[in-house]
């Protein structure tokens, strides 16, 4: 049995608890745990991006994340950009120019996209081009995805 | 599957000495990004006590204190890449950071952990050697907490190993202010730009006075076991007038002072090449300057 630890933190704006084991990862607990499965598994080693959550307003790897230090912080996934109009626009943006196609990389794009047009509302194409360096997309070919994000870079200025 | 017993969260810099001095087998744990793989693919045992040290205030933040710029151990290389006196001081460092993996990697891994990891790719090792960086490392032996300090350079014993003894803890890095005149260049070559482990990287720095580089350091990362220091390199360098001669001759020293391996990323001719190559280019550079 591997040992276990209650934590509590805030997740999309609402606070709760959880018992994670000591070792386990953030995207182990937000799927498996939580139930959360928009977050997604695609290498477990930090190449893809797929699992890319926020953490206290910094964009960061779950599956890198030991679950246990989510404790005290402030956690966003996917699920929570639902209520947040920036995100409303992003998501449009991802449909106009067709920057989804089997989708598994979009949620942690638009969550990578969401931290970069908060550091950079108006990031031009190589600013996002060099932001989105650690999500990987296998169908794209991530042209339309940076012409969706640098749509709503404009619209926002 | 994980053999850990206990897992405790110092609040502070001397319980955490305390808990390494009382506890014996700990593993410290900082952002993350190397211990998750590394304990997720069973190439490392996390041991009896898992240690979070990332509410330890004394860990944190850039300051100025005198003439040192002292960057705390859990401070994140996107901290580091964004900070004024950093990037005023000690761009070379900032550069690497901007350099290293991606954004998502940079946001949750810190400066202690990838010095502690000591891999000799390394990227913030190289600037941080030819910069005369020193780490800080902290202990309470004896009911008293113990700071000493050692020259990064002489940190690294092996991949993956240090001076660190098993009771300190890495509390952060000094650097002294580069003086008037100084110049520093990093160079990393990968075979993508981002998310790479570096085939190999390189550091030059000193001061450059009227077309002479004295104070001469000099840095490998990825060609050894460690990040180590040319000392030959540096030897060829030092007070000399950089023109196209010297520049030759000295690259020629660096390229017969690596003892790279062949490995899936590159063959050590191929290293021992771009060593040559690089530091022929960064040294033109300065030159031109
Ligand atoms: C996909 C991917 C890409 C990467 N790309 C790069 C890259 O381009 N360049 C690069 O250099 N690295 C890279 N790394 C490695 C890693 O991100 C860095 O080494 C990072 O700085 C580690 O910091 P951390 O806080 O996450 O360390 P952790 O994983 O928390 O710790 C690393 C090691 O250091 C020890 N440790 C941490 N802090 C301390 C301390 N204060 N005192 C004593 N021991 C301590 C830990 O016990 C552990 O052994 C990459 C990793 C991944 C997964
Ligand atoms: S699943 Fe986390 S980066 Fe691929
Ligand atoms: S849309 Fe399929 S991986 Fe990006």
């Amino acid at each position: 049995m591997s040992l276990k630890h209650d934590i509590e933190f805030t997740l999309n704006g609402v606070k709760r608890r959880a018992t994670v084991g000591v070792g386990m990862t953030t995207l182990d607990m937000l799927r498996d745990v939580i139930g959360l499965s928009g977050t997604k598994y695609g290498c477990g080693e930090g190449e893809c991006g797929a699992c890319t959550i926020v953490v206290d307003g910094a964009s960061l790897n779950s599956c890198l994340m030991f679950a246990v230090d989510c404790h005290g912080r402030n956690v966003t996934t996917i699920e929570g950009l639902a209520s947040d109009a920036k995100a409303d626009a992003l998501r449009d943006a991802f449909v106009l120019h067709g920057a989804v196609q089997c989708g598994f990389c979009t949620p942690g794009m638009m969550m990578q996209a969401s931290h970069l047009l908060a550091c950079h509302p108006d990031a031009d194409a190589d600013t996002i081009k060099r932001g989105i360096e650690g999500n990987l997309c296998r169908c794209t070919g991530y042209k339309k995805i940076v012409d969706a994000i640098a749509s709503v870079g404009e619209t926002a200025k | 599957m994980t053999g850990i017993e206990r897992y405790v969260v110092p609040a502070s810099l001397e319980q955490a000495v305390e808990c390494l001095q009382q506890l014996g087998e700990v593993t410290i744990l900082a952002g993350g990004t190397d211990l998750m793989p590394q304990s997720q693919a069973g190439r490392l045992k996390i041991k009896r006590t898992l240690m979070n040290i990332r509410r330890i205030p004394e860990l944190k933040g850039i300051a100025l204190d005198g003439d040192v710029i002292r960057i705390g151990a859990l401070t994140t290389i996107s901290e580091i890449m964004r900070n004024d006196l950093v990037k005023k001081h000690l761009p070379v460092l900032a550069e690497a950071c901007d350099h290293f993996a991606s954004d998502q990697i940079r946001n949750a891994g810190t400066l202690g952990g990838n010095i502690c990891n000591a891999s000799p790719a390394g990227d913030t090792l190289v600037p941080l050697i030819v910069l005369d960086a020193e780490v800080e490392l902290a202990s309470k032996p004896d009911g008293k907490v113990y700071q000493r300090t050692m020259p990064l350079a002489e940190y690294f014993v092996g991949p993956g190993k240090t001076r660190r003894a098993p009771a300190e803890l890495l509390t952060g890095v000094r650097i002294p202010l580069p003086p008037a005149g100084h110049v520093a260049r990093f160079f990393k070559f990968g075979t993508r730009p981002a998310l790479d482990i570096s085939a190999i990287s390189i550091g030059i720095a000193g001061i450059l006075n009227q077309g002479v580089m004295t104070n001469v350091r000099v840095a490998f990362g990825a060609v050894a076991p460690t990040p180590v220091r040319a000392l030959h390199t540096e030897e060829a360098l030092e007070g000399k007038r950089l023109d196209a001669a010297t520049i030759e001759s000295v690259a020629n020293v660096a390229r017969d002072e690596v003892k790279p391996i062949d490995d899936i990323r590159a063959t050590a001719w191929y290293r021992k090449e771009m060593i040559h190559n690089m530091t022929k280019r960064m040294l033109d550079h300065v030159a031109q300057a």
